[in-house]
């Protein structure tokens, strides 16, 4: 018995590093929310992980392999997302960062990513400054800014009769850069911002919010909130006060009317006009053959929204850039590899990342909600406009 | 004029349904607090799990809403009597030191428990059709559910007052309430009234905790996240007292409307502002004894 177990060992000591000489491991942190408000959003962003690599870990190069290390950053936790961060790079020597929800997290680990020169792939988070004109060393973003469809969506409103809007956002990055860009497309297109409210963060009933929005009686109401389950709850607000009825309309980003939500929001949610860069309801084909490998894995009545579309982009490209580079990883190499990557074959239609400051680059589509086959969809209406840059930056050139 | 007239209406309305939720939930905790002198921080932990048995219920088995909440009041005040023979008793001459940092320790518990149980994600509450949308009142429309809610709470408030004022029973929980001794002296069974009390209070905060998930969301960290409400509605009501807390319900539920309504980019420091003037003015509560 005795020998036995020494032989165990003496054999593991001697295999073992030879093995892992052999078969080259490259590791990815994958920061994201499993717990806290948005954990939904967390778990979605994880069920994507797992499905690409039961699809794609066999398209490695030869004797490769891809190790995924998940972490919780419990919500909007800067300090704790940094300590992982951190952890991720010193003691798991990671290959890459990825994941985040929240922008005050991905905030706090960009400056990580460029210290330790590993390259940080974020799949959420859209506050534009997050990513400044000139670029954050290491870190390039797969998801979206809030410039990019609130700013196009405010000059449809403007165009569109839409005279009177109250704004209606969630009180931190990404909701002050959803109602500054929609106020500057929708007033310089001749537009009047009746109102701009910013709600805290952690709301859960948006009754009183919406009802001082109805008292004001506009033509229609902006809303940005983090999607998730928030969205749901304004659906509800909405319905439940009875904007509809008196004719107030409900407009935003994608996030209010988010694909994993929408069929739960009942019909309140039809006529509902969105800008965004993803829809589980388009017919493009690399969404369809998106949706039909997620339903077949989680279900028919299970649906992938934009961070699923993201997080899959994003696994794409750093697998792209691990084949490139042919399994041998280098983090300075991976992130110039990053800078400029670009793929037709996105279920969001062709995206690049911006080869000068490693921000998103993609085609935003006006959206209503429809019903497809008796389920609630955002149906897209039209391209309305193709390779967006981020706009924030565009504006703001020096910052 | 007309503009202000409404949004005085809005906030009055919303802030009675939140009150509503809040006095539901914590009168019992009032009580609790005022017959047994017991610093129960894990009341909380009542009301959510009337969330959860509530949503379950309705959710996985389709059971119908208003059985559900019945069911929910009812398996929860069960569930606070095995708690409080087993557990609670035995502090109850305890210090507040050990008596807080063991119903600290019951809401830690609570929030592992129940997210190994139902997961970290909030519950989904499916509001029934006939409760969706909102009634017309003529001069303008209100929500139907918040309508319902608030019906419904003062039916069970006027309940509860009549209970209290005018049988047996609410008689013996006043008279151990302003002075125990005397009260078993006159062969009052003070514990069993005790436990009697503690089911009646947790089983009206599962009720609440069940009616209003709409407006507090039932998630893991529940008994946490809303202690802070429970806890300034019991202090600034006075201990012991049913009607206070209603009061301090009043206050807290529309004024946090209001500071959401008229000042949303300051949160709810006008309230809590509020909260620490009228303790500090009356540091017993409105009602309190001193």
């Amino acid at each position: 018995m005795k020998f036995a177990k020494f032989a165990a060992i003496a054999l593991a000591a001697t295999v073992l590093p030879f093995a892992s000489a052999m078969a080259q491991t490259i590791k990815i942190g994958f920061i994201t929310s499993y717990t806290g408000q948005n954990a939904s959003v967390g778990v979605m962003m994880d069920k994507t992980v797992k499905l690409w690599m039961k699809e794609h870990e066999k398209d490695l190069p030869a004797g490769v392999k891809v190790e995924i290390l998940t972490r919780d950053d419990t919500g909007p936790n800067p300090e704790t997302a940094k300590r992982l961060a951190t952890e991720l790079v010193t003691r798991d020597k990671v290959d890459f960062l990825a994941g985040v929800i929240w922008t005050p997290n991905a905030a706090a680990i960009a400056p990580i990513a460029a210290e330790a020169k590993t390259p940080f792939v974020i799949m959420n988070a859209g506050t534009s400054a997050i990513i400044p004109s000139g670029g954050a060393p290491y870190t390039v973003r797969v998801s979206f800014t809030l410039w990019q469809s609130s700013l196009p969506l405010g000059q449809w409103a403007a165009k569109n009769n839409l005279k009177k809007v109250y704004s209606l956002v969630s009180d931190f990055g990404p909701g002050i850069d959803a109602e500054t860009a929609f106020k500057k497309g929708f007033t310089d297109g001749g537009g009047n911002l009746v109102e701009a409210v910013r709600m805290p963060l952690a709301t859960q009933d948006f009754a009183p919010f919406m009802q001082k929005a109805k008292d004001a009686k506009p033509d229609a109401v902006f809303v940005f909130i983090p999607a998730g389950v928030q969205a749901t709850g304004v659906m509800k607000a909405y319905s439940d006060l009875g904007l509809a009825k008196e004719g107030i309309k409900l407009i935003g980003p994608g996030d209010i009317t988010t694909d994993e939500e929408l069929p739960n929001m009942g019909d309140v949610a039809l006529g509902a006009i969105t800008m965004f860069h993803y829809s589980a309801a388009a017919t493009r084909p690399a969404n369809q053959a998106f949706l039909k490998m997620w339903q077949r894995d989680y279900g028919a009545n299970d649906w992938p929204a934009f961070e699923a579309a993201a997080t899959w982009d994003g696994m794409m490209a750093i697998f792209d850039t691990i084949k490139a580079q042919g399994g041998k990883v280098n983090g300075e190499k991976s992130y110039s590899l990053l800078k400029g990557w670009k793929t037709d074959n996105s279920p969001r239609g062709p995206i690049m990342i911006d080869p000068e400051n490693g921000d998103i680059i993609q085609n935003e589509y006006l959206r209503r909600v429809e019903k497809v086959n008796g389920v609630l969809g955002n149906v897209e209406i039209e391209t309305f406009q193709t390779a967006v840059k981020d706009p924030w930056k565009l504006l703001n050139p020096k910052k | 004029m007309d503009a202000f007239l409404s949004a005085f209406v809005s906030i009055l309305f919303h802030g009675l349904a939140y009150a509503m939720i809040l006095y539901v939930i914590s009168v019992g905790l009032s009580v609790t607090m005022g017959l047994m002198g017991f610093v129960n921080l894990a009341h909380g932990v009542f009301a959510m799990l009337g969330g959860y048995v509530m949503t379950t219920l309705m959710n996985r088995y389709g059971i119908p809403f208003g059985f559900a909440l019945l069911a929910a009041f009812i398996a929860v005040a069960l569930f606070s009597i095995v708690l409080e023979r087993l557990l609670y008793s035995r502090l109850y001459r305890a210090g507040e030191l050990e008596q807080v940092l063991f119903s600290i320790g019951i809401i830690f518990m609570s929030v592992a428990l129940v997210r190994y149980t139902w997961g970290a994600l909030p519950q989904r509450m499916v509001v029934p059709e006939m409760l969706r949308g909102s009634l017309d009142f003529g001069f303008r429309s209100f929500p139907t559910y918040r309508t319902f809610l608030i019906i419904v709470s003062f039916g069970v408030i006027a309940a509860l007052w009549l209970g209290i004022e005018r049988t047996n029973f609410g008689a013996q929980v006043r008279a151990a309430v302003d002075n125990r001794r005397m009260a078993e002296s006159l062969g009052i069974n003070t514990s069993k009234l005790f436990t009697l009390t503690f089911a009646l209070g947790s089983g009206l905060a599962a009720f609440g905790g069940g009616m209003g998930a709409d407006i507090l969301a039932i998630n893991p960290q529940y008994a946490q996240d809303y202690l802070i409400y429970f806890l300034m509605v019991v202090s600034v009501g006075g201990l012991g007292s049913i009607r206070g807390p209603f009061v301090a319900a009043l206050l807290l539920g529309i004024g946090d409307t209001a500071c959401r309504y008229l000042v949303p980019e300051f949160g709810a420091f006008f309230l809590f502002a509020a909260m620490m003037g009228i303790l500090l003015w009356r540091p017993m509560g409105l009602f309190g004894k001193a």
